[in-house]
């Protein structure tokens, strides 16, 4: 291409540019607008009397008003929360028994039957089966039940209803109004969460909502949180109010991260990432009512299989690397053991264990493992029996079972409550910094998304240790 | 449901359940590329599932595809490929999922531009199909979600609204599959051009800036013969957009 010809279109662009004048832009979508009109005008007839936009308008006046929209919204909340947590339950424990107690000790036996050697059989069977046995068992029941819900709501057209209550708030922390959305899809996944970022124009806010997306409690988060609130926060009360406490607890973890991610969005906006709000418009659509066996069925097969089948592939070499690092000795010691003691101090600061932060450096690919990687490792260095054995990771049936274990593991009330905590602020999982890496194409930003939160989490935990052990 | 509404289908003239054999994601060898474009929240990702057997995400609210998804379907033995573009409400702006839409019905020279748009908010989707009409000459509007618009007493009458856009119009509820076949068959006629669209260009434009338009798009025109939008781009550079400016001198647009 020769620039000769271009040169010259350009400059006759800019010279009948100067001719037409500055309102060239608002005319062009004026005469836009003008045809629009004209062509509907031949084409529509409307019985507005009768129009059921008026329905919709009434129920936005309710759902998006400023007394009942908040209220409303933890209500949903809650509710999808409880049907999770209940729902989940037998299914859960119906999936343990079976992987776990029945499919396991047969692939045991026929690994010793066929002659494997006691590592080989171990790796596999109590090593990477156990990782991907547990994290089908614990999530495919609540994603099973959350991810359809959530996609019910979603279809139902609820989502931008949310993003409209928040937007105010958003406002004032100097973030986008559609983090509302972006920030709903990281409940479900963070590294969606952080794709779905795209929506936002501004490079500025884009970037706040993709470092503050974390602040979200994923999917692979809510079985641990829902977990240590039953056992924990659900015993501090009588019996009868123990679904509720616990209940009340998880709400409040996630309600706790929504309050985290404002501040930072307020902080980054108000020191490295300063700016204007961008201004934008958020069509509030109609509401539809979801073709529902559809949206089960789809948000099965399309969301929750995938998301298992990622926790899998990730789970696997988790599995693995936890049964080496038990197995394998340096002197009297296994590796475990002795990253576990020189932990120990660290995490007694923060109101934790060795054990705990150990299994967070573990299951950087995947938060699901999280717990059973603390149970295994405290079995193996308190030497209470029950466990499955050096570096196999297992989940005992009954809740009280894995309380008992955790008791004798050294844990009190505070233990809980900073795993909670942690499990909330914490480095993000590796596929979301992988996602953050790739949208952002910094590593700057990614080290910074990656970071901010584990510092917070750290600060978090510590001050409430020394808090609780000063006035408990 | 969908059963009856089968039955209504198998006595239509377009119904041609033979030929139409829907490819998911295998685009490889195809014959034609489409693309499906139009406001945010219309249901262009649920048109494409419907066209292409495919399950990409659907949900109500508006930004929800970001990416662009593609998927294929086979129809009268000729090979579709089939784009889904994320929502846009024009094509004037710049975010980041806009500009994925915007771009490849520039740069992509689709065969057809498959124009989805809500049936009960009209004129609001037409600033998006006017502009998408400025460029390309084969476009269909699916008129969707034409369910809603008969809940809300809302009626369209679709012969003059072809008549005014100069392209065939198509109403469909994508959801239950309505329409879908109708709207197979005229992209089909479209890409193998049977139909032949007049498309209508914006004609409220004041009397000085469409002699400016004019003017440059002449001189774009004699410059590159082979362009085939040059009105769009004289738009487009009396407005100083330095990505197509960037486009002219890759040659990107011209080629």
């Amino acid at each position: 291409m020769s620039n000769k010809k271009l040169d010259s279109i350009i400059a006759l662009a800019k010279d009948l540019r100067w001719k037409i004048g500055d309102d060239y832009h608002d005319s062009l979508i004026e005469s836009i607008y003008a045809d629009a009109a004209e062509i509907v005008k031949d084409t529509i007839t409307k019985d507005k009397e009768k129009s059921k936009f008026r329905l919709d308008a009434k129920i936005d006046k309710i759902v998006t008003s400023k007394i009942w929209g908040f209220p409303i919204m933890l209500l949903v909340l809650g509710v999808v929360l409880w049907l999770t947590i209940i729902g989940a339950n037998y299914p859960s424990s119906l999936l343990a028994e079976l992987l776990l107690n029945t499919v396991h000790p047969i692939l045991k036996n026929f690994g010793t039957s066929i002659g494997f050697p006691w590592w080989l059989n171990g790796f596999l069977f109590d090593g990477v089966y156990l990782a991907i046995a547990w994290v089908i068992a614990v999530m495919l029941p609540p994603m099973a039940i959350f991810f359809p819900l959530f996609t019910l709501l979603e279809d139902f057209g609820y989502l931008p209803r949310v993003a409209f209550n928040m937007d105010t708030l958003f406002k004032k922390s100097g973030a986008h109004g559609k983090q509302a959305l972006t920030m709903s899809m990281g409940f479900g996944c963070n590294a969606a969460g952080v794709v779905a970022t795209r929506i936002i124009d501004s490079p500025r806010e884009r970037l706040i909502a993709i470092i503050t997306n974390n602040f979200s409690l994923c999917n692979g988060r809510w079985p641990t949180q829902i977990l240590l609130a039953t056992i924990f926060i659900g015993a501090v009360v009588p019996d009868s109010y123990s679904s509720l406490a616990s209940l009340s607890a998880v709400i409040g973890i996630a309600v706790l991260g929504i309050f985290f991610m404002f501040f930072f969005s307020w902080a980054l906006s108000s020191t490295v990432l300063k700016g204007e709000v961008s201004t934008f418009h958020l069509e509030l659509p109609p509401y539809r009512p979801p073709v529902f066996w559809k949206t089960i069925y789809t948000s099965l097969i399309d969301r929750t299989l995938i998301v298992l089948w990622r926790a899998i592939v990730f789970a696997a070499p988790a599995g693995a690397v936890i049964w080496l690092i038990s197995n394998s000795y340096i002197g009297n010691e296994s590796i475990a053991g002795w990253t576990v003691h020189s932990l120990d101090g660290f995490g007694f600061l923060l109101g934790l264990n060795g054990i705990i932060l150990l299994a967070y450096i573990v299951a950087i690919p995947a938060n699901e493992i999280v717990i059973p990687t603390i149970l295994m490792l405290t079995v193996m260095l308190t030497g209470i029996s029950g466990g499955a054995g050096a570096g196999v990771m297992f989940e005992l049936d009954s809740v009280t079972g894995t309380a008992d274990i955790l008791r004798a593991g050294g844990w009190t009330l505070l233990t809980a409550v900073n795993v909670m905590l942690f499990s909330l602020l914490h480095n993000p999982c590796s596929t979301t910094i992988y996602t953050i890496y790739k949208e952002t194409n910094s590593v700057k930003w990614t080290i910074v998304a990656s970071i901010l939160p584990l510092l917070a989490g750290f600060i978090v935990t510590f001050l409430v240790a020394q808090v609780w052990r000063i006035f408990v | 449901m969908k059963k009856s509404s089968t039955s209504a289908c198998e006595t239509c003239s377009q119904f041609n359940p033979d030929g139409l054999k829907k490819l998911g994601i295998k685009t490889t060898g195809f014959d034609f590329v489409l693309a499906l474009a139009g406001n945010p929240n219309t249901g262009k990702s649920t048109v494409f599932n419907a066209l292409t057997g495919l399950r990409q995400h659907t949900g109500n609210w508006p930004g929800k595809t970001v990416t662009r998804a593609e998927g294929a379907f086979e129809y009268n033995q000729q090979k579709f490929k089939l784009i889904d573009l994320p929502g846009t409400y024009s094509l004037l702006s710049t975010s980041e999922d806009e500009e994925v839409a915007r771009n490849f019905i520039l740069f992509g020279k689709p065969s057809v531009t498959v124009i989805v748009v809500d049936a009960s908010r009209l004129e609001r989707n037409l600033n998006l199909v006017l502009q998408i009409l400025e460029i390309t000459n084969k476009a269909v509007l699916c008129l969707n979600l034409i369910d809603e618009a008969a809940r809300n007493n809302i009626q369209i009458n679709t012969r003059i609204l072809a008549k005014d856009l100069g392209i065939p119009v198509v109403a469909t509820n994508a959801r239950i599959q309505e329409g879908i076949p109708e709207l197979i068959q005229t992209i089909s006629d479209l890409a193998n051009d049977k139909i032949t669209c007049k498309p209508r260009r914006i004609n409220n434009i004041p009397d000085d800036i469409e002699k400016a338009v004019q003017k440059l798009s002449k001189a774009l025109e004699k410059e590159y013969p082979t362009i085939t939008n040059s009105r769009w781009i004289a738009l487009r550079l009396l407005e100083g957009d330095t990505q197509i400016i960037e486009s002219l001198e890759s040659g990107e647009i011209v080629a």
